[in-house]
């Protein structure tokens, strides 16, 4: 068995050969271990309560500050739409749905990432989710309540928005059930419900570690309110496990399900470049694309604020790049199909729908999406792409741009040229639309800073489970270790 | 001042792990192991049955999904029957998106709401918690408690047994 490293060089965790195949072994499993650093139970709650109990780093308030002020902005601009109506978009006759249904998607599609970490990876038993899990639940919901926003301002006259659910009302009418759109308002917020629900379970038994750990009379009474009383006994996590367990098992369909809903809104209309089949799966890949960007985008962040390099490590950035690669190249076969389908079917409205979308007056946005969505990820076929920090960030943040443009293409090159030529329009958004998109972004930031600042960022639980120590059959006397593969050191 | 009963650190999760076989095999009943994570196996080492909350979470998810089918029914057949498309008024495949919705979310709330009742939580004042060392429990120590309502229970004896398991300590918890 190789000797356990116990001196470790902080720079180590971001190089590759070390961080891939650290010369210890979990002496169990004679796997490598998904937390680096020999760490023991201690040093997990110590690393991941720590961020939380001590004053912000100085960047932490240059972003909280600068989302503070675009969260008013998004203020700013919603009390302007509420008081003047939808007119201050840049929406036209053939171009009614615009900016603010582009930015619904884009968030949604984000707050993806979160619940297929969190409940599909488990029931494949990815243990290495346990690091990241909690972060990208918090996206997810933040996320999702930005893709709520944009609905709810595009109704136009939201003090009537109580219409879109099945409330008796003074005129005797009812919600239309065959519409997408009633189903979307049923998918996403109960989508929100659900990921809010599971991520407050997680989150149970590490808030009675951070009120074990509090100094102060307000946090104990704080954390402790919310810990519900949680004593870490046996027979609760048994229900607790049964619990995570079911919910992951009907949040994965869930997740699936939100998602194709969402690309009803496109695909049951009649126009065409919405109206296809493809939609559904292409959708939900995209959206996992997007997500796993997001989170890749905020990992590289954190984990440097918060020196949690050894737990967030390079095997992870590894593996979610590897899925932004399946899934970005996922989505470039569905733009290939869509063209390919276009052609085949002979249908020459879908034919020209295709041609502009790619070569009319939105090409540039056309082209903006491909560059970003279906080349830049390619370059993850190399490894040393996959374990470079900076490559990744700047791939994710072309994702998250590709993935907003996809949104926006789809939305307007479809609507802009409908059957009447005389109907056609160019459509630019103002400035409003413009804010409010910019404005979505402090309220998630905003959510994500105060995250960080008052809960563990990371699954303590769930991390400490997936240490060596964390199984009865690990002995600290070397005799009952098996012997790790002694072919794996010589890599 | 009555006792609410012993409590016992263990350093290891095999040590806890060894000792719940120990404890349950004396014929214990009324006692708990405290963990900072769930451990593999321990459920066994304690002798416990597996959780009906499965059963509460398929009928609370059916619940759901067949009130929503009945109000998507009700809404579309008999409150503001319209025509769509040409469609009848109950065609039921489109209420399928919203039915499946729904019984997830309730599902979910089963889940949830059955766990914390399963565990009798929220509940804020156990007398464990007057223990300093208790505090460890959300940490890196594994414990035991064993209630002084267990028909077995002896001050002396159950702490003998405890110190036998390995315990590196164990101490009394007033009720």
């Amino acid at each position: 068995m190789a000797t356990l490293k116990n001196t470790i060089n902080p720079a180590d965790f971001d190089d590759v050969d070390y961080a891939r195949y650290p010369d210890q072994f979990d002496p169990v499993e004679g796997r490598h271990p998904l937390i680096l650093g020999n760490p023991s139970f201690q040093s997990v709650t110590n690393d991941v309560c720590g961020p939380a109990e001590k004053p912000m780093p100085f960047g932490w308030w240059v972003l909280f500050g600068t989302a503070l002020m675009l969260l008013g902005l998004f203020g700013i601009s919603i009390g302007y739409l509420v008081y003047n109506g939808t007119g201050v978009w840049g929406l036209n006759n053939p171009v009614g749905w615009g900016w603010a249904i582009v930015n619904f998607v884009f968030w949604v599609g984000i707050g993806h990432a979160g619940t297929l970490i969190s409940a599909i990876l488990f029931l494949f038993r990815q243990k290495w989710r346990t690091s990241i899990n909690r972060f990208a639940e918090a996206m997810t919901i933040f996320a999702v309540m930005c893709a709520l926003s944009f609905p709810t301002i595009h109704v136009g006259r939201i003090w009537l928005l109580q219409w879109v659910f099945p409330v008796p009302n003074q005129m005797g009418a009812w919600p239309n059930f065959r519409s997408p759109l009633l189903w979307d308002v049923f998918a996403v917020s109960i989508y929100g419900s659900v990921s809010i629900l599971f991520w407050y379970v997680g989150l149970i038994p590490d808030l009675a570690t951070m009120r074990d750990r509090a100094k102060t009379k307000l946090k104990q009474i704080g954390y402790g309110i919310f810990a519900l009383g949680w004593r870490g006994s046996n027979r609760h996590w048994q229900h607790y496990e049964v619990a995570y367990l079911i919910l992951a098992a009907i949040s994965t369909p869930l997740v699936l399900s939100v998602h194709s809903i969402v690309s009803f809104d496109f695909a049951v209309s009649q126009l065409p470049g919405w109206h296809t089949t493809i939609f559904p799966p292409y959708f939900v890949a995209g959206a996992i694309f997007s997500g796993f960007a997001m989170v890749v985008t905020l990992m590289v962040l954190a984990r440097k604020a918060f020196q949690l390099e050894h737990m967030m490590t390079l095997k992870h950035f590894d593996n979610m790049s590897k899925i932004i690669l399946l899934t970005g190249s996922m989505v470039g076969y569905a733009y290939a199909m869509e063209f390919f389908i276009a052609w085949y079917s002979g249908n020459p409205y879908e034919s020209f729908a295709f041609i502009n979308r790619a070569f009319g007056p939105y090409a540039w946005a056309y082209w903006t999406m491909i560059t970003c969505n279906v080349v830049s990820p390619q370059v993850f076929w190399f490894k040393k792409a996959r374990t470079h920090i900076p490559t990744l960030f700047v791939v994710s943040i072309f994702v998250n741009i590709g993935m907003w443009f996809e949104r926006f293409v789809i939305t307007v090159t479809s609507l802009h040229r409908d059957f009447l030529p005389s109907n056609w329009f160019y459509y630019s958004p103002t400035r409003w639309d413009v804010a409010s998109f910019l404005g979505s972004f402090g309220l998630f930031f905003t959510m994500m800073c105060l995250f960080v600042r008052y809960l563990p960022m990371i699954a303590i639980a769930e991390v400490k489970t997936v240490l060596p120590e964390a199984n009865p059959h690990h002995h600290a006397d070397a005799e009952h270790a098996p012997a790790a593969p002694s072919t794996a050191v010589a890599h | 001042m009555k006792d609410f009963g012993l409590l016992a650190e263990f350093t290891t999760t095999s040590g806890v792990y060894h000792a719940c076989e120990k404890v349950r095999d004396a014929g214990y009943t009324v006692w708990d192991a405290h963990t900072p994570f769930p451990v593999h196996g321990l459920d066994q080492a304690m002798g416990l049955k597996r959780s009906h909350l499965p059963w509460v979470i398929l009928v609370m998810g059916l619940t759901g999904s067949s009130l929503a089918m009945l109000l998507q029914w009700w809404v579309s057949v008999e409150a503001y029957p319209i025509i769509y498309a040409g469609k009848p008024y109950f065609s039921w495949q489109a209420f399928v998106p919203v039915t499946f919705e729904v019984g997830v979310l309730f599902a979910a709330l089963g889940a949830v709401f059955g766990m914390l009742h399963f565990n009798r939580l929220p509940r804020h004042n156990h007398p464990l918690f007057q223990s300093k060392r208790f505090e460890r429990a959300s940490d890196d120590r594994f414990f035991i408690s064993i209630e002084a309502t267990d028909p077995k229970y002896h001050p002396e004896q159950t702490a003998e047994l405890l110190r036998a398991c390995g315990a590196v300590a164990v101490e009394r918890v007033e009720a």
